[in-house]
């Protein structure tokens, strides 16, 4: 029998808010994260944006406590993350990392607590909704990228998070996919899970961020409601980023 | 050597005829190599995720050591394991010795070590990619070790084929706590030695032809799992 995810109770505990305080990550004697306060309270979409390297990815590490920070904490909900409450926390790699299943199975994998035929029909609905029905069967690794990334969502998806996290979702995707995936997400919000997107795309930040984290050199330079971020930012940074100057200091 | 071809027909005549000696040797034989197979997957599956999975002191030292136990010589395993089981050793009063259970156990500790250290690198390399998003599903130690073993199925497979074929082909060992007895310990390996030394070529070149057809079979095996794997995208 395929092993399949163990099964906590998740909703033994809440997640909510995550907060990273005094965030510090150091690695070969830089830093990489640079003394970030943040907080993901309830409801809606966060937009993190910032150039290559600015510590947009590690930071999502920390929050989801897959790294420990050097200095600070982050809590999930008042408490340290901790494996129970994990499922509760979505989080879409930059890179996704499909099991050597199908797609099918890949869902099937993340869900727990009900019967076997109850996770199958909850799988296969989970697949249609990211438009990937008709590769139920297909080795999940043999898909293209841009249907790697909508499987890899999909499964992120499936247990019903509180937090979902996503690492540049649309990278290599054609507009259409990336309008089936702004979908899932705006579908997701809707349903009440609070969003976090690092993305480098302006526009697609403009139609989706209730709020924007501008993130340089592994500090968090500007933190603002979206509309103020787009129209006129308040930091040299934030403004060189979407004036498209590239930022080589 | 005009023996030799006749010796050749006789052998053909042996195989496609069910010849019961020979038949019985060959059951033993796979009876014998097949559980200490199975025998060496379940100690050394998981024992190779483990050390896979897990970083302690002294984690070095125990996979040159179990490189090391990879290449044992048979005859030395057979050494030690008759030294135990033997009258005046810790075993005695089991009277294991000259038994297929003595073989079995001979076996399996040369097998153990070749599939852990070759299944230790396969859960690994898989780990090393897996590991950040099983941690984020909220998968434990455990669950992750399942998982890895679950989807490295064919690497693992293909180790245990590599088992199977050194302990099918082995004659030392089992020589040593078997003692190539008639009806009782004798296996295809111990029987083309004894055969051939009474210059029974048949029976002997038969049990050769044998082993060589499983040899094909092995390696077909082999070939049919990567197969599967590469379709399955699991390289
Ligand atoms: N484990 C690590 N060890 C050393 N340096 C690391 C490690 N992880 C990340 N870094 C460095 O930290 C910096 C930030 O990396 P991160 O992946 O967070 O960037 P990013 O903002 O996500 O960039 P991108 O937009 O290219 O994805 C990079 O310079 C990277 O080289
Ligand atoms: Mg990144």
């Amino acid at each position: 029998m395929p092993f399949d995810a163990p099964t906590p109770d998740r909703k033994d505990g809440q997640v909510l808010p995550i907060i990273g305080r005094g965030l510090v990550l150091e690695r070969a004697g830089r830093r990489i994260i640079d003394n970030v306060d943040l907080a993901i309270e309830s409801g809606g979409i966060s937009i993190i944006m910032g150039p290559n390297g600015a510590g947009k990815s590690v930071l999502l590490r920390l929050l989801t406590g897959l790294l420990n920070p050097d200095a600070g904490s982050v809590s999930w909900a008042g408490r340290r993350p901790d494996r129970t409450r994990a499922p509760s926390v979505g989080l879409v790699f930059q890179k996704p990392v499909l099991l050597r299943r199908s797609a099918l199975a890949n869902i099937r994998y993340v869900l727990r607590g009900a019967g076997r035929a109850e996770r199958r029909r909850r799988a296969e609905q989970a697949l249609a909704r990211a438009g990937l029905g008709h590769l139920a069967r297909s080795p999940a690794r043999m898909l293209s990228g841009g249907e790697q990334q909508r499987l890899a969502l999909a499964r992120a998806l499936a247990p019903d998070p509180d937090v979902l996290l996503l690492d540049e979702p649309c990278a290599n995707l054609d507009p259409a996919a990336a309008g089936a995936i702004e979908a899932l997400i705006r579908d997701a919000r809707d349903r009440g899970t609070r969003i976090v997107l690092v993305t480098h795309d302006v526009a697609q930040a403009r139609r989706l961020a209730d709020d924007v984290t501008f993130l340089h050199d592994g500090r968090i330079v500007e933190q603002t409601p979206a509309a103020s971020f787009f129209d006129k930012p308040s930091s040299s940074a934030g403004r060189a980023y979407l004036d498209g100057r590239l930022l080589i200091d | 050597m005009q023996d030799f071809g006749a010796a050749f027909g006789e052998a053909f005549a042996l195989l496609l005829g069910f010849d019961p000696a020979l038949m019985e040797i060959i059951g033993l034989s796979l009876r014998v190599s097949l559980t200490a197979v199975f025998i060496s997957a379940l100690i050394g599956l998981p024992l190779g995720a483990v050390l896979g999975v897990s970083r302690f002191r002294g984690r070095a030292l125990v996979l040159v050591l179990l490189n090391t136990l990879m290449g044992l010589p048979p005859v030395v395993v057979g050494l030690l394991v008759y030294l135990t089981l033997s009258n005046a050793g810790p075993l005695g009063p089991l009277a294991l010795l000259y038994t297929p259970t003595a073989m079995i156990i001979a076996q399996s500790i040369l097998v153990t070590p070749i599939v852990a250290a070759l299944a230790r690198q396969t859960i690994e390399d898989m780990h090393a990619e897996y590991d950040e998003q099983l941690r984020i599903l909220g998968v434990g130690r455990g669950g992750m070790v399942a998982t890895l073993l679950w989807d490295a199925r064919y690497s693992l497979l293909t180790a245990m084929l590599a088992g199977f074929g050194r302990a099918i082909a082995e004659v030392g060992a089992v020589l040593i706590v078997g003692g190539n007895i008639h009806h009782v310990t004798r296996v295809m390996t111990t029987a083309i030695a004894l055969e051939t030394s009474k210059g029974n070529l048949a029976l002997a070149l038969g049990l050769g032809v044998v082993l060589l057809l499983l040899a094909v079979v092995i390696n077909a095996a082999v070939m049919g799992l990567r197969a599967t794997a590469a379709r399955w995208a699991h390289a």
